[in-house]
């Protein structure tokens, strides 16, 4: 038992678990560096694989990223036979059917969650909150079942006569309706969005200090003027942040996308057209892209997808972590 | 005396505010009852003995069964545990109890990263990764898919749980003189543990509907898949098959594949969550 | 006790899983649609006869198959839109063996339709078929359709152009016939199994198409015979080279099938549509099965052989239920010959 330089206690204050001082034999015989060494692997691989990912997209996307350089968003046409492929179709249907989703998905989620936060008494707010948070579970998969069997009869049958009559005029309800369209997708997706929208949104006004309320019920405001004019506006950030989370998910939706969506390559106005997106394409041509272009051609949507994708989850963050550290003006 | 204050306009719109935002959580929770409505009401109709028992038909008989798909299910997230728990658990570990500084802060930002990764970019890179160098689509491969999109999760929930045990407890151990590994096998963890249990429950329930990183990975099968090396059905992907194609009967199936899916996920995730919020309520004294 | 009941239960299906299969042969197929409710049939027939061999053939369309099977992530493949000498060349680099066709069964592409009130056989001539798919023929009561047409009422609803949104033999076979019948097609659009389409909506597979004309007032989509007849979609007679309207049927398969087989090349790639005969109907094709001359496994090999030979004379005796024709004789006396080129 040589402990010949002996062991020093070290106890920080405030730090982590506190370390005897060990020789390092010592410290192997304890396990400590083992445990250090093992854990630290795990966390390294966890590097190495993303690293990995990002580089197979990278070097599988070579040859349309030299064939067609920046053109490639710029390009429209998506031509098997002559070779010509890009991106923008796409990239147009991605943002669009994206852009439905929030559009449905942020008043109704922002209204159910200051409902569940401000208004619904502690446990029926629990409850409410568990069972909207069991949507998020539901894979997509089981919407995209939803969408064509269920969604897409109600869209042709009730909803979208009603559009038309009312809004036909406008350009982007235009033309006919076959049920697979932007808009399907569009609603499919602010059905798959809402659950963020309300579990997050709530958690931040649920973080709202009170002391922001009770100033101005001390004034007489109503408690909506205290919801709208107090709690909303410093909890913005929050809020922007969980519109950010969702939509970086919208984006990347593959299967119920792609089972409504009419799966055309092809960039229209109307709302009610068949369309495509980034995650569609790739889901049905990938296993038979013949020809090496046309294959990393669709890796390069998956580089494209990755990159903002990543782009706007960071953004979330930034936004979540910086909520609440600026004045509230009024 | 009346209140004349806050006037009546601003009364008003108060009211119907709150009542529209009520509307809103009422329509979103009823979406959930709306889909289990459904799923129950079809999927339930076409269960039958033979659904969890018999191989699929040819095309366009009817008949037949998806308890194919079903063991396919259960040994890709099998597989997917076996990879993904490890390297995350630990990888939570380290971050809960060794990592400072920098790395720490690279090794939280490529995990979030990786969680944002959307499932069909994880399918692109299985297939470079493992289908084309073993020359087969394999359940292994498939396992590979799920395994990587649950590390995130698990790294986060582990991290979170550790950090959830009170100092006193770590404390009490390095008092009673057992190294600062010893410390986190014997003590942090296991007090950790039903939470960290619970998170992996979630995060299995979540990547077993996954279905655009199987399509390039796991592919298919009509038949059984003996071992690991060969393409498999799964739930999700025969759901999706179905789904698309027009014979009634399949679409039947779907139903049914769906509503067996969906009811397996629900009652974990609905398991799992209520145990946690009965520990949050026990630690909170 | 939980520990106890989960370490049974893992060693139950660790061992279960790994006697499964025991000493079991698994080909991995994939590829046309167009063929797979044939494939599939069987595969299942197959099995009963020799139950350790599994043919696992999935149907993600031809582009598919030729893709996989140049890449070696299957066994074999099928498609209804023969390898172009390029793709030859790229699956022999890859694979460093040829690849080569063997027709296995005849079928036919049909134009299928939903339009309400219209249960008739529709007469298409080629102008008809061309336009509609380019884009310029929009109204179900276009002249074109219309004068083929005289006895049925037919109504200025829009048409809605069913097509394939993934790579496809079927595809192959419908615009190889279009490219002949119209310069307009070929000039504008090509040949290939996948095409910049000038309009129309996309479904994935024979089985997506089907199921998009079913559901789509006024579509119109074209599939493999087998899925308008499961389907029970109504398809119709397509004016052939002589100027008769054709219906898709095993004899006007057979008959356009009937000149090629004579001066079918010696790798069986051969195109079938428009053929001359008065009976034979325009958009008929060989479907083939990919096979690698050398699969470099022994057990696999001999499996691929034997099942091939099967399909070329017991399977066909299954092909009539399913609406797919014969391979002449003569054809399939040829392929025998080749069959003895394959090596493991």
């Amino acid at each position: 038992m040589g402990t010949s330089t002996t062991a020093t206690q070290g106890i920080d204050p405030g730090g982590q678990i506190p370390s005897f001082k060990y020789t390092w034999v010592e410290r192997l015989k304890k396990g400590d560096e083992v445990t250090h060494l093992i854990t630290l692997a795990a966390a390294f691989s966890i590097i190495l694989i993303t690293a990995l990912l990002v580089w197979q997209l990278w070097s599988g996307s070579k040859l349309p990223r030299h064939a067609f350089g920046w053109h490639f968003f710029t390009t429209s046409s998506w031509d098997p036979i002559s070779r010509d492929f890009g991106a923008l179709t796409f990239i147009y249907g991605t943002v669009l059917t994206s852009a439905i989703g929030l559009v449905i998905a942020v008043p109704l989620g922002l209204g159910a969650a200051i409902f569940l936060a401000e208004l619904a008494p502690r446990k029926i707010s629990d409850t409410l909150t568990f069972l909207i948070e069991l949507l998020a579970a539901v894979p997509s998969v089981i919407y995209g079942l939803i969408g064509i069997f269920v969604l897409i009869p109600i869209l042709s049958n009730f909803v979208v006569p009603v559009l038309k009559k009312a809004l036909g005029f406008l350009p982007i309800f235009s033309g006919p309706f076959y049920g697979v369209s932007y808009f399907s997708a569009g609603v499919i997706l602010s059905l798959m969005i809402v659950p963020f929208i309300v579990s997050i949104s709530r958690e931040v006004l649920l973080a709202v200090p009170n002391s922001q309320r009770e100033a101005m019920l001390a004034l007489g405001a109503t408690k909506w003027d205290v919801t709208w004019r107090a709690v909303l506006p410093y909890a913005r950030r929050g809020i922007a942040g969980s519109i950010f989370l969702a939509l970086a998910r919208a984006l990347g939706e593959t299967m119920a996308v792609t089972m409504v969506i009419g799966n055309v390559a092809q960039i229209k106005v109307s709302l009610l057209a068949p369309g495509y997106t980034i995650a569609a394409v790739i889901a049905n041509e990938f296993t038979e892209a013949t020809g090496d272009l046309y294959l990393q051609s669709l890796i390069e949507l998956g580089l494209v997808l990755f990159l903002v994708t990543m782009i706007i989850n960071a953004l979330a963050r930034v936004l979540m972590l910086t909520m609440g550290s600026h004045e509230v003006s009024e | 005396m009346r209140r004349r204050y806050p006037p009546l306009t601003k009364r008003i719109t108060n009211v119907v505010m709150l009542s529209l935002t009520g509307v809103c959580a009422f329509m979103t929770v009823s979406v959930l009852f709306f889909i289990l409505g459904y799923l129950v009401y079809y999927g339930g109709k076409s269960l039958s003995l033979s659904f969890f028992t018999q191989l699929p038909a040819p095309v366009g008989q009817t008949g037949g069964g998806m308890a194919n798909a079903i063991v396919g299910t259960v040994k890709l997230l099998a597989l997917a545990t076996v990879i993904g728990i490890p390297i995350g658990g630990l990888g939570g570990v380290y971050l809960a109890e060794f990592g400072t500084g920098w790395f720490s802060f690279l090794v939280r930002y490529t995990t979030d990263l990786l969680n944002g990764v959307p499932s069909i970019v994880m399918g692109i890179f299985v297939y470079g990764l493992v289908v084309l160098p073993m020359h087969h689509f394999s359940t292994l491969a498939g396992g590979i898919a799920l395994g990587i999109m649950m590390i995130p999760i698990a790294v986060r929930s582990t991290e979170e749980f550790l950090r959830a045990v009170p100092r006193s407890l770590r404390e009490s151990g390095m008092a009673l003189g057992a190294s600062k590994s010893e410390t986190i096998r014997n003590v942090v963890i296991p007090a950790a543990i039903n939470g960290i249990v619970t998170g992996i429950m979630l995060d299995l329930a979540r990547v077993a509907g996954e279905t655009a990183p199987l399509l390039f990975t796991s592919f298919g099968n009509e038949f059984w898949s003996k071992g690991w090396l060969q393409p498999t059905a799964s739930l999700p992907v025969v759901i999706f098959n179905y789904a698309i194609s027009p014979y009634e009967d399949w679409h039947r199936q779907a139903w049914a594949a769906g509503f067996v899916l969906l009811a397996g996920i629900l009652m974990v995730n609905i398991f799992a969550r209520f145990a946690l919020s009965r520990r949050e309520h026990m630690v909170r004294r | 006790m939980i520990r106890k009941l989960l370490l049974v239960a893992a060693i139950a299906a660790l061992s279960l899983n790994a006697s499964l299969g025991h000493s079991q042969v698994t080909l991995t197929g994939a590829g046309s649609t167009f063929a797979y409710p044939l494939y599939s049939s069987w595969a299942s027939e197959y099995h009963k006869l020799r139950p350790n061999v599994q043919i696992n053939y999935q149907s993600i369309g031809s582009g598919g198959g030729i893709r996989q099977l140049t890449a070696g992530t299957v066994d074999f493949g099928g498609t209804d839109g023969p390898m172009n000498d390029t793709q030859l060349a790229e699956a022999k680099s890859h694979l460093g063996t040829d690849i080569l066709h063997f027709p296995t069964a005849l079928g036919a592409d049909v134009p299928t339709y939903n339009i309400p009130g219209v249960s008739e056989d529709l007469n298409f001539t080629q102008d008809a078929l061309a336009g509609i798919y380019l884009g310029k023929i929009t109204k179900w009561n276009d002249p074109e359709i219309q004068k083929a047409n005289p006895n049925v009422k037919l109504s200025s609803n829009d048409i809605v152009v069913i097509h394939r949104s993934d790579g496809s033999g079927t595809t192959y076979i419908w615009v190889d016939y279009l490219a002949k019948v119209s310069p307009e097609w070929k000039s504008k659009v090509g040949v290939g199994t996948s095409v910049a389409w000038p309009v129309g909506l996309g479904g994935k597979g024979n089985e997506g198409v089907a199921g998009l004309v079913k559901q789509t007032s006024n579509a119109i989509g074209y599939v493999e015979l087998i899925y308008a007849i499961q389907n029970h979609l109504p398809y119709g007679k397509v004016r052939n080279s002589s100027g008769a309207f054709i219906k898709a049927d095993l004899e006007s398969v057979t008959a356009a099938a009937a000149g090629a087989a004579k001066s079918i090349p010696a790798d069986f790639r051969v195109s079938i549509t428009d053929a001359p005969g008065k009976t034979a109907y325009p958009i008929s094709s060989f479907t083939w099965m990919l096979v690698p001359r050398d699969m470099h496994d022994k057990t696999k090999g001999a499996a691929l052989k034997a099942f091939l030979i099967w399909g070329l004379t017991d399977g066909q005796n299954m092909t009539a239920a399913l609406s797919y024709a014969r391979v002449p004789q003569s054809v399939v006396a040829k392929e025998m010959q080749t069959i003895k080129q394959l090596q493991y």
